[in-house]
C-alpha cells in the first residue's frame, strides 16, 4: 500500500464458468474514497465482479490491484476488503456485539470493545449490542452488517445489493444513511445493485454493466442525460427512441428526419455513423394542442394522438400515437397551469434540441421493447 | 422488538382449530397413541413390576412373585458396577471416535462433494443393506492378529508389534464405532448442509482463516447435528451387546451382555429388569446434563 493513493484497479478481469463468460475483460479504476456503483440486470456479471474483488471467486484472467498491491491471488482474509452481503449473512449464533467484533478479534486488534461499540454507534444501534441477529428487524440487521464490515476500516467496502430485502420506505432512508456513513468514514464503497434509482441516489460514478461488460461509465447525471447505448437509455429510466435518417448538419447540430419532420441533435451527443436512433426522455417533452403554435427553436413532432392519459398525482403520463405508428411516452408535471389532454386529443410534441441524443441504431432488441412499453 | 420475532407472532396468526378439526386430529392420533400404549407404556410398567420381584418359593426357574423388593436395584448396582463403568467408557470413546471420523466425512459430503453428494450419502447408508451381525463378524477377520490389516499396521509401526487386537477392548470399541458411524454422519450432514454458505464466506471476508472459520462459525452452527449425532450414537452404544459378544472376550462384557445373560441364560428376570432401569436412568441423566451444556436451544 502506498502512502498516497490506493485506488482499486481491475485490469482485463475475466471470469468464465463452464460454457459462459460472466465477466468479460473488465478494465476499471475506482478512486480512493469514491462511492462507486455497478448497475445492471441480474446475470450481467456485477455480483461476480464484486466476489472476485472480495476474493470469494477466482478470476479466470486479469488482475486486481489495490494501490500497488496485487491482490489477485490473495485469500479473502488477506485482503483489506470487506463485504456487506446480500441478506447480510450475520452469524446467528453470536450476539450483535460479537458479530461486529468478529473481524477485530481475528486481526488481534487491541481495544476490540471500544471499536466495536463505536461502529455500533455509527449505525445508531449501540443499545442492541447484546441482542441476537434474529431478534432484529431487517433494517437493523442491515445496519449491523454494515457496522461489522466498516469497523475493520477496509480500504474498499463491497456492498452486494445491500438494500434489496428492505421495503421501499426503509430503502430510501438507508440510502441516505449509507451515503452519510460513507462520507463519515471515507472508505471506497463499491455498490452492486440492479436498482437504478439506488445507484443514482448514492453513487459518485455508476458503471452500467451488461453481458459481462461495462456499457457506459460516468456520473449519474451524465449517464441519464447522455446515454451512450440503447441498453443504457432503457435501463436507466425510460427513453423514447425513434428511428431517424440523417439529413445533414447545421452548425453544432446534426439534422435528422422522421416521417418528413426535421429534428436536431447536438453532434457531440450523436453517434457518428450508421443507423441512427433519436432518443429523448419522456419528462423533457412538452405537449401542445395541435392547433397551438410551438415556440421556434424547439424540436417539434406533429400529428400525435393521445392514446392514454394516466394521472399519477405528481405527473400525468401520456401515451401518444405518432403518424408512423410508434407510441411515445410523455411525462407532464401537474403544475396546474398547463393544459390537460384527454384520450383522443390531437397533440404535438416539442422539446429542446439539446435534450435529444443520437444512438447507434442496432435497430433491434433494445428498441422493440420500448415500443411495447 | 419482541413482536418481530416469528415465535411471538405466529400463535396469534394461526387460525383457531374448530371442533370438527380437533376431532379429526384426535382421530388421526389414535393409532399412534394405541401403539405407544400397548408397546411402550404397558411394557415399561410390566418391566418395573418385574424389577422388584423375588423368586417364588417353588424353586422352579423363572417363577417370581411381587414383593416390592427394592433392594434388587442395590444388589444389581453393586454386583455390576464395573460393567456399567465399562459400558459407558466404551460408548463414550466410540462416540468420540465417531465424531472424529464422521465430522470430516459429513463436511466433505456437504460442502465439497459436488455432484458426488448423493452417491456418497448412499454409500454411508449402504452397510445397512447387509446384516448387522454379519458385518460385525467380518470385523473379527479384519482385526485378526494374524490378518493383513493388523500385520500391515504393525509393519508400519503405527501400533506396537506386541499389541493383541483380537478379542480385545480395542476390537469392541472399533466395532461399536463402525456400526454406529452412519447415525453420526447423517445428522451431522443434515445440519452442515443447512448452513448458509454465505456465513462461511463472511467468516473468510472478516479475516478468519479456514481453520478459524471452521472453529468459530461452521462448528457452532452445526451444533444441533453434533448433539443429535452424539446422542444417536451414545444411547444405543451404551446398551449394545452384539459387539462385545462377537468381538470381545470375557473381560470386555458390557451391561447389555449382562442383561442378556441374566434374562436368557440365568433366567433372573428381576435383576435383568433392574439393570435395564438403572441403565435407562443413567443415560437419561447424562443426556440431560449434556444437552443443557451444549445449549442447543439457543440455535435457531
Amino acid at each position: 500500500m502506498t502512502a498516497s493513493r490506493s485506488d482499486l484497479r481491475l485490469t482485463g478481469l475475466t471470469k468464465r464458468f463452464s460454457g459462459f463468460t460472466a465477466v468479460d475483460g473488465l478494465d476499471l479504476t475506482i478512486s480512493q474514497g469514491e462511492f462507486f456503483a455497478l448497475l445492471g440486470p441480474s446475470g450481467c456479471g456485477k455480483t461476480t465482479t464484486l466476489r472476485m474483488i472480495a476474493g470469494l471467486e477466482e478470476p479466470t484472467g486479469g488482475s486486481i490491484h489495490l494501490g500497488d498491491l496485487d491482490v489477485t491471488e490473495k485469500k479473502p482474509y488477506q485482503r483489506p476488503v470487506n463485504t456487506v452481503f446480500q441478506n447480510y449473512a450475520l452469524f446467528p449464533h453470536l450476539s450483535v456485539f460479537e458479530n461486529v467484533a468478529f473481524g477485530l478479534r481475528r486481526r488481534g486488534v487491541k481495544d476490540v470493545k471500544k471499536q466495536a461499540l463505536e461502529a455500533l454507534d455509527l449505525v445508531e444501534l449501540g443499545h442492541l449490542a447484546q441482542r441476537r441477529p434474529a431478534q432484529l428487524s431487517g433494517g437493523q440487521q442491515q445496519r449491523i452488517a454494515l457496522a461489522r464490515a466498516v469497523v475493520n476500516r477496509p480500504q474498499v467496502l463491497l456492498l452486494d445489493e445491500p438494500l434489496g430485502a428492505l421495503d421501499l420506505k426503509l430503502r430510501r432512508q438507508m440510502q441516505i444513511e449509507l451515503k452519510r456513513i460513507q462520507t463519515e468514514v471515507g472508505i471506497t464503497f463499491v455498490h452492486v445493485t440492479h436498482d437504478q434509482e439506488e445507484a443514482m441516489t448514492m453513487a459518485d460514478r455508476v458503471a452500467v454493466m451488461n453481458h459481462g461488460k461495462i456499457e457506459q461509465l460516468g456520473a449519474p447525471a451524465e449517464l441519464y442525460e447522455a446515454p451512450g447505448t440503447t441498453f443504457v437509455a432503457n435501463f436507466l429510466g425510460q427513453s423514447n427512441l425513434v428511428a431517424v435518417t440523417r439529413s445533414g448538419t447545421d452548425g453544432q447540430y446534426t439534422m435528422v428526419d422522421v416521417g418528413g419532420q426535421k429534428l436536431r441533435i447536438r453532434t457531440d451527443r450523436c453517434s457518428s455513423e450508421g443507423e441512427l436512433l433519436l432518443g429523448v426522455r419522456p419528462e423533457k417533452i412538452r405537449l401542445h394542442s395541435a392547433a397551438d403554435p410551438v415556440p421556434s427553436g424547439l424540436n417539434q413532432l406533429t400529428g400525435g394522438v393521445v392514446l392514454d392519459a394516466s394521472y399519477l398525482g405528481v405527473s400525468t403520463q401520456y401515451l401518444v400515437r405518432m403518424p408512423w405508428g410508434q407510441n411515445l411516452t410523455v411525462f407532464a408535471q401537474n403544475l396546474g397551469i398547463g393544459e390537460r389532454f384527454s384520450d383522443g386529443s390531437a397533440v404535438q410534441l416539442a422539446w429542446e434540441p439539446d435534450h435529444s441524443f443520437g444512438l447507434a441504431g442496432d435497430a433491434g432488441a433494445g428498441v422493440e421493447s420500448t415500443l411495447e412499453d | 422488538m419482541a413482536a418481530l420475532t416469528p415465535a411471538s407472532v405466529e400463535p396469534d396468526e394461526l387460525p383457531r382449530a374448530s371442533g370438527r378439526q380437533l376431532r379429526t386430529v384426535l382421530l388421526l392420533l389414535i393409532p399412534g397413541l394405541l401403539w405407544l400404549g400397548v408397546f411402550f407404556v404397558v411394557p415399561i410398567f410390566t418391566l418395573a413390576g418385574t424389577s422388584t420381584q423375588t423368586p417364588s418359593g417353588s424353586g422352579l426357574p423363572g417363577e417370581f412373585v411381587q414383593t416390592f423388593h427394592l433392594a434388587n436395584y442395590w444388589d444389581a448396582i453393586s454386583a455390576y458396577r464395573g460393567h456399567f463403568a465399562r459400558s459407558f467408557f466404551y460408548s463414550i470413546l466410540a462416540t468420540l471416535l465417531c465424531l472424529a471420523i464422521g465430522y470430516p466425512l459429513a463436511y466433505l459430503i456437504a460442502f465439497r462433494a459436488g455432484r458426488l453428494r448423493n452417491l456418497l450419502l448412499v454409500l454411508v447408508v449402504a452397510p445397512f443393506f447387509t446384516s448387522f451381525v454379519l458385518r460385525t463378524l467380518a470385523w473379527r477377520q479384519i482385526l485378526a492378529d494374524d490378518g493383513w490389516v493388523v500385520s500391515a499396521l504393525k509393519w508400519l509401526h503405527l501400533i506396537p508389534s506386541d499389541l493383541a487386537v483380537t478379542a480385545s477392548p480395542i476390537a469392541v470399541v472399533a466395532g461399536i464405532t463402525y456400526n454406529f458411524l452412519p447415525f453420526m454422519v447423517l445428522p451431522l450432514y443434515s445440519s452442515l448442509e443447512r448452513i448458509d454458505p454465505r456465513l462461511i464466506e463472511a467468516g473468510g471476508d472478516l479475516y478468519g482463516t479456514s481453520f478459524t472459520v471452521l472453529r468459530k462459525v461452521t462448528f457452532p452452527l452445526s451444533m444441533p447435528g453434533v448433539v443429535a449425532g452424539t446422542l444417536l450414537t451414545f444411547i444405543p452404544a451404551s446398551g449394545d451387546y452384539v459387539n462385545a459378544a462377537l468381538l470381545g472376550n470375557t473381560r470386555t462384557t458390557m451391561i447389555g451382555n449382562v442383561v442378556e445373560s441374566r434374562f436368557f441364560r440365568v433366567v433372573d428376570y428381576p435383576t435383568a429388569a433392574a439393570l435395564s432401569f438403572i441403565l435407562m436412568a443413567i443415560i437419561l441423566v447424562l443426556v440431560i446434563l449434556y444437552v443443557r451444556r451444549a445449549g442447543t436451544e439457543e440455535l435457531v
